[in-house]
């Protein structure tokens, strides 16, 4: 019997590409033949608001489509301020991986330096400047799958299987976009790993 | 079979495909939107010229689906809950009627409105049609249960109400497809008179209707769906309704033997097992996706059988949408939970896209209306609703679609002075139509202001009926030529803007001005999809 069981929250505001995150991740889950739910928000919150999406990967069937607070194995965050609102969802063991890049929309936007400062105080975190990284590998618009490729070391499922789905959600558009991804996803994990 | 991974409403789409659909109609609604783009986009629906185009309202797709059933047809109509309002009319009248070709009509709920001015409950409908009504807990069982909902229909040639919410519609899961079955060919209902409801056929239709819900309760493919389970611990039974059922078994998921358990997915719902479990447990539990439908029923108003727990005594809240910790609590067992959100983390509300048209338009109405004071604007549902948060505090409602323009003839009626109405496009074709031609007709003193941005923004761009016509349908319904503006919302035409809306903010009868500028998405996705493809 697989035991497998990864509970993992994303975040981030509408539009910035957590549910490329979530599709690739659920491709992969179910190339691995895991058992998966995968929420998402729609609608209203899209414009500007902010976003969640629950993901759970599970050797057996998964019953609730909401992770349980206290249950998340993982928040992957697109944005600073948004990794910090989910911290009721995160297991004490759990790790936070997060843009380092705020996303400022709104006028009240708390000093960058204090929210990087409480997301210090996550037992495990990484922050990573995913947009600077994301240029480097060419390709500014892939910030989303570095930071995936930053928390792929906590995700119980292959790296390859990661890539492989990433191959398969952007080959419809074309070799050089599917290259730059698979780029970025790695550079993503090379900051991690080190 | 293969097996997908699909949205909620994506696998009720795919179902549909499936089980021989030859028409589905809709009109764009968080969170039903998804069930029509699946069938826009499916190749096999293309494939079969399945008719899958927008309609311009709930009641028009309703209608129209009726149509497609009387031709002996299988037909799906789509909406969100508070467009089964619009449609209840059809729908209501439908199970009066009643269908030939199979007919289910699914109405996405949003219990906590994430993205609704309401949580009604569809479920209502059900019983107030005495209709079937399929509430599924999961992926596979929706995607299951359209094959018995069309196979329901028949049978009883009633229409099938299929209820979902939120969480359902908008989760992901893998979903085995089943084999496709044909679609059916037109064939018309063998008693010419079965659709029409000249009080005398009412009257005995209505009869007709009312016994056969009686037999629906146990007839054998709703009973299927409506399952009861012993447990060893008698002192509590359990009722979960369609999602519920899936936040019980994460809490009680290893001693799933423990309670006596009965599930319910389909009504009317199981009066036999609904004994079994009371007479059996010392006390129940219910937990309902929505509203205390179920507890209610149970309660009547004399409450004196067994102890129930439910949203009626408060150990479930009485409103909003359930999940984990909200069960794992009725059921009195711990919740864990994280580390608290800290107080720097600020609200961040939905807001305008950067370079929207509708920011140019309200900049240049406040400016106009500003002499007049506050609370002359009347508005709508749709992107424009954003207005009235800061900075903008533009509008002063926001009811229903098409409320504008009708709310705003109603002030003006009372005498407020000036009363505008800002409503977009595709909800003037919807609902704003059949009101300005009243504003017309009375010559009301009313300024109406068509935020154009030739799409339905707010679900994610679906096509608009009003792209191309709104002038005309405004001239055509009466409205002056010389009181007929078309501006383009952009900043270097503010002044002329806000001149133009205060010239016809003083006429004393109806002005129409169009804003019309493309909605910066639509626009994005347009330019994106060109440029990839030259």
């Amino acid at each position: 019997m697989n035991t497998m069981k990864n509970d993992i929250i994303l975040s981030g505001v509408g539009g910035q590409g957590i549910l490329s995150i979530a599709a690739t991740i659920g491709l992969a889950a179910v190339a691995n033949g895991l058992f998966l739910k995968q929420s998402e928000v729609h609608g209203m919150s899209q414009r500007g608001g902010d976003v969640q999406s629950h993901l759970r990967l599970s050797g057996n069937p998964v019953s609730s489509d909401l992770i349980p607070y206290g249950k998340a194995d993982l928040i992957i965050s697109v944005e600073p301020m948004e990794s910090l609102r989910y911290l009721p969802w995160l297991a004490k063991d759990g790790w936070m991986v997060t843009n380092s890049n705020p996303f400022i929309n709104i006028p009240d936007y708390p000093p960058i330096d204090e929210i990087i400062k409480e997301i210090r105080k996550v037992k495990n975190h990484i922050i990573i400047d995913a947009d600077t990284i994301a240029k480097e590998t060419g390709s500014s618009r892939s910030g989303n799958i570095v930071i995936l490729g930053a928390a792929s070391p906590f995700i119980d499922m292959s790296f390859e299987s990661l890539e492989n789905a990433i191959r398969k959600l952007f080959g419809h558009k074309g070799e050089e976009i599917v290259e730059a991804n698979l780029k970025a996803l790695k550079a993503g994990r090379d900051y991690s790993v080190e | 079979m293969k097996r997908l991974l699909l949205l909620g409403d994506e696998a009720i789409a795919q179902a549909a495909l499936d089980a021989g659909l030859s028409g589905m109609y809709a009109y764009p609604g968080t969170p039903s939107t998804e069930i029509m783009e699946y069938i826009q986009s499916s190749k096999d629906a293309a494939a079969r010229n399945i008719h899958r185009e927008w309609s311009s309202n709930e009641k028009t797709a309703m209608e129209t689906a009726l149509g497609m059933s009387y031709a002996g047809k299988r037909a799906m109509v789509a909406m969100k809950h508070v467009g089964l309002n619009v449609a209840a009319d059809g729908f209501i009248n439908s199970a009066m009627t009643g269908v030939n070709g199979g007919l289910i009509v699914v109405s996405a709920d949003d219990p906590s409105m994430h993205s609704s001015q309401n949580e009604q409950d569809s479920r209502f409908y059900g019983k107030f049609a005495f209709v079937p009504c399929f509430e599924p807990s999961n992926q596979q069982e929706a995607y299951e249960m359209i094959f018995d909902a069309f196979e329901t229909s028949e049978k009883y040639r009633l229409p099938v109400l299929f209820r979902i919410t939120t969480r359902l519609a908008h989760s992901r899961a893998s979903v085995q497809l089943k084999k496709v079955l044909p679609e059916k060919k037109l064939t018309l209902p063998s008693d010419p008179l079965q659709f029409v409801l000249l009080p005398s056929i009412a009257k005995e239709k209505y009869k007709a209707l009312l016994s056969s819900y009686e037999s629906l309760r146990y007839d054998n493919i709703i009973s299927k769906y409506n399952s009861f389970k012993d447990g060893r611990n008698r002192d509590l039974g359990i009722i979960a309704c369609g999602l519920a059922y899936n936040y019980l078994l994460e809490n009680i998921g290893n001693s799933v033997d423990e309670f006596p358990v009965l599930k319910i997915a389909a009504y009317p719902f199981p009066n036999n097992l609904i004994k079994d479990i009371t007479s059996r447990c010392k006390e129940v539990l219910i937990l309902e996706e929505g509203a205390p439908i179920v507890e209610e029923a149970l309660r009547g108003i004399l409450d004196n059988g067994i102890r129930i727990y439910g949203r009626l005594d408060g150990t479930v809240p009485r409103d909003g949408e359930l999940n984990p910790a909200i069960v794992a609590k009725a059921l009195g067992l711990p919740v864990s939970y994280g580390e608290e959100v800290p107080l720097l983390v600020k609200m961040r509300p939905p807001s305008f896209c950067k370079g929207c048209g509708h920011i140019d338009m309200f900049n240049s109405l406040i400016e106009a209306v500003r002499p007049y004071g506050p609370g002359h604007v009347f508005s709508d549902i749709g992107c424009y609703t954003l207005a009235a948060l800061p900075p903008f505090n533009a509008i002063n409602s926001c009811v229903d679609m098409g409320a504008s323009v009708t709310m705003a003839v109603g002030a003006a009626d009372a005498g407020l002075f000036p009363s505008v109405a800002v409503i977009g496009d595709s909800t003037f074709t919807h609902s704003g139509m059949t009101g300005l031609l009243d504003a017309v007709v009375k010559n009301a003193s009313v300024t109406i202001i068509i935020s154009d941005n030739s799409t339905t923004g707010m679900t994610g761009g679906q096509q608009s009926q009003a792209t191309g016509r709104i002038d005309q349908i405004c001239e055509g319904l009466g409205v002056a030529r010389e009181h007929l503006k078309v501006i383009v919302p952009l900043r270097k035409n503010h002044e002329e803007n806000v001149r133009i809306i205060q010239e016809e903010l003083e006429y004393k009868g109806v002005s129409v001005i169009i804003a019309s500028r493309e909605c910066i998405q639509t626009a994005t996705k347009r330019r994106r999809s060109e440029a990839s493809h030259e």
